[in-house]
């Protein structure tokens, strides 16, 4: 296919297209409305035959995402930031309900001071919701893992809604060339959605039931293993794509990270001002890559610790803060995931690109250096980088 | 004319869609009224229940009393669910998917209905979905104790809105939710009691039948939030419409009609004095409820003869 020039927020709303979807239920919100406002665009033009269903907040944009999903139709929605928070329980329900709902997701900064750009504060609030969860670099990434997103979601051993994170405005706003699939690659690549058990009037379900103390246990139990069994769909999904794309996707992805006895860890599109980080650096001699953390949920523990074995140090960058706690989610997790190994690298976390915030390249260079630092002296402290006083 | 009531309830389905076994209080108004709802919507329905009483006595997992497709999500979101079950049904029709479209019929307490739901449930009406939500209207919280809600009514003891040396209760009026319902421009609003079951039943009808969103407001009541035995849960739903309290009416395309008129209502004091709700009221404050019952009568008789 041709190459074109499109915005990320257009290219994930070209994937909904292609995927067909029967219902799109969402509330605008910046920098998530492009998206939906594409949609709305295509739904009025008959470019895609679905439902639009405007409705009076995210809370009932994703409620209506439980519904929809639940009768049997492939549903897709968008937000960020404040809408993503006001989805907060309902998320929840998606997830143990096992309805494959996607979503994306325009990653903004949480009030207040009110911003609308963006970082990774939604995100990590809604970590725990049990949805799986992806991040995309740039608009292209947006357009293919949206399409993966319903294939996984929807695959009958996986059934689980899942997240597609693009930072907002670094991705969600910026035009970028890129290569979409026409609807015949699409046709052979996803089938249809069919929901084994959805609300039907020949074969009644109730959805929904309450567990006493001696059942919810083991109801959170088997939602924990179907959502760690979920790997090998996610992996196999990721590799058919590539086969049709030649574009492939892993869940720890590299960067120049051969021989490298300092590794920058990022999430997100700043991966790419990293990338240009470790060129320089490789310019002059030192052995530097860059590792990136695709999947997000379920959390890749065995290739997180393939990638950092043999290096010395690792770098990590978070666009959240954990107010009070350790500083910043992934380097946290980083950490708890590689405590258990023998051998295991020395870890510095940095705070920056909060609030929209621009991170440069000679700040990923700064990060490097002074992680080094920081990590063989084994800092807890928490460094932002970029911070003025 | 006199066999009448022999007569008709052997004309009503005898297929149960609620089924016995649930977890409802003994003369739990509440379940009445589901049941007879249920009865009269029969097997071509989709059931979204708000959180509540009706959610939790029916739905302990592994078993159910639902007989019909049924989802419970949370508490303030069933008609929000209920947009997007009616949504796909229609899209799914229109691409071939499936082949029927069953009446979508959203389900909650006062609580999820006039208070944390209300912005849900008003976005579904403004949308139009074809869609009935039906309100079974305790008047207070119940699932959680009794406490107050905006369904609570004027001088009501409840949990939270306790009769004191300082207090008579509740200090406010109930929350006109009708007239809410009324102000979106729906098709058909109606208020129900369990105690009048030929009523309830032909309402619920009349909203399936009806295109676009319908409300149906069901009085129940509740002999452990209310405080009245419970044998007598059909006396005291008569009583409040008998009283006036709780006028049946209907509202069809903006036409009010009082489906049971009284030539003299009863004193209200019939009402309040079996509930130990209003144990503690004084004369004066009984006289105000009655003022208060009066005035909202005759401005919903002006609405009917308009």
């Amino acid at each position: 296919m041709a190459m074109v020039g499109m915005e990320g927020s257009l290219a994930m709303a070209e994937a909904v297209r292609l995927a067909n979807a029967d219902v799109v239920a969402a509330y605008p919100i910046t920098p998530q409305t492009h998206i939906v406002e594409r949609l709305a665009e295509m739904v009025a033009n008959g470019e895609l035959n679905a439902a639009y269903v405007p409705v009076e907040s995210e809370h009932s944009a994703m409620s209506a995402c439980l519904g929809s999903s639940a009768t049997g139709a492939r549903t897709f929605t968008a937000t960020a930031g404040q809408g993503l928070e006001l989805m907060h329980e309902v998320l929840y329900v998606a997830s143990s309900l096992r309805l494959p709902i996607v979503m994306g997701v325009a990653n903004r900064a949480l009030s207040s001071p009110l911003s609308v750009w963006g970082d990774h504060s939604d995100v990590m609030a809604v970590r725990d919701t049990g949805w799986i969860q992806i991040f995309v670099e740039n608009g292209q990434q947006a357009f293919d893992l949206t399409l993966c997103a319903f294939r996984i979601g929807e695959d009958p051993k996986v059934l689980f809604p899942v997240m597609i994170h693009m930072d907002g405005f670094h991705v969600s706003h910026v035009v970028e060339p890129l290569y979409l699939l026409n609807e015949e690659q699409v046709k052979g690549f996803l089938p249809p959605y069919k929901h084994p058990f959805p609300l039907d009037t020949d074969n009644p379900v109730t959805m929904g039931a309450f567990a006493v103390p001696i059942l919810y246990t083991e109801a959170r139990k088997s939602q924990e293993t179907a959502l760690r069994g979920t790997r090998g769909i996610i992996n196999k999904v990721w590799s058919d794509f590539g086969k049709l794309s030649g574009r492939h996707y892993q869940a720890v992805e590299h960067y120049r990270s051969d021989n490298a006895d300092t590794l920058l860890l990022t999430m997100g599109s700043y991966s790419e001002i990293a990338m240009e980080a470790v060129d320089q650096l490789r310019e002059r001699g030192e052995k530097v890559g860059l590792i990136r953390l695709r999947l997000w949920r379920p959390f890749p523990f065995e290739e997180l610790r393939q990638a950092t074995k043999a290096c010395r140090t690792l770098v990590v960058l978070d666009r959240c803060i954990s107010p009070g706690g350790p500083p910043g989610p992934v380097c946290s997790e980083t950490k708890a995931a590689l405590y258990s190994q023998k051998k295991r690298p020395n870890i510095a976390g940095f705070i920056g690109g909060l609030g929209g915030r621009d991170l440069s390249v000679p700040e990923f260079v700064q990060m490097v250096e002074r992680g080094r630092v920081i990590a063989a002296e084994g800092g807890e402290e928490i460094e932002m980088i970029g911070v003025r006083g | 004319m006199e066999n009448f009531a022999i007569y008709v309830p052997r004309l009503l389905p005898q297929k149960e869609y609620f089924a016995p076994g649930h977890r409802a209080c003994i003369g739990c108004g509440e379940a009445l009224a589901l049941r007879l709802v249920t009865k009269a919507l029969g097997r071509e329905v989709i059931i979204s229940n708000a959180t509540g009483c009706m959610e939790i006595v029916s739905s302990p997992f592994p078993t159910t009393s639902w007989r019909v497709p049924w989802i419970h999500t949370l508490f303030e979101n069933a008609s929000a669910v209920a947009s997007g079950i009616e949504a796909a049904l229609k899209i799914m029709k229109e691409k071939g998917m499936r082949t029927k479209m069953p009446k979508v019929v959203a389900m909650g307490g006062d609580g999820a209905t006039l208070d944390i739901g209300l912005q849900s449930l008003s976005g579904a009406w403004e949308r139009g979905h074809d869609f009935i939500y039906v309100c079974f209207d305790n008047e207070a919280y119940m699932n959680t104790g009794i406490q107050r809600s905006s369904g609570t009514p004027f001088g009501a003891a409840t949990t939270t809105s306790p009769a004191g040396k300082l207090s008579i209760g509740q200090t406010t009026w109930k929350k006109n939710m009708p007239a809410i319902a009324v102000a979106h421009d729906i098709p058909y609003v109606a208020t129900a009691c369990p105690s009048y079951p030929f009523d309830l039943m032909e309402k619920v009808n009349k909203a399936v039948a009806t295109k676009g969103p319908s409300y149906l407001h069901v009085l129940s009541p509740c002999p452990t939030g209310w405080r009245h035995p419970p044998d007598v849960s059909v006396k005291i739903g008569r009583l409040a419409v008998e009283t006036g309290v709780f006028p049946l009416y209907e509202v069809e395309n903006g036409k009010y009609k009082l489906n049971v008129d009284f030539p003299k209502l009863r004193p209200v004091r019939d009402y309040l004095s079996p509930q130990g709700r209003f144990r503690h009221l004084p004369k004066d404050e009984v006289e105000r409820i009655q003022q208060g019952v009066i005035r909202e009568y005759q401005k919903l008789k002006k609405k009917v003869e308009a």
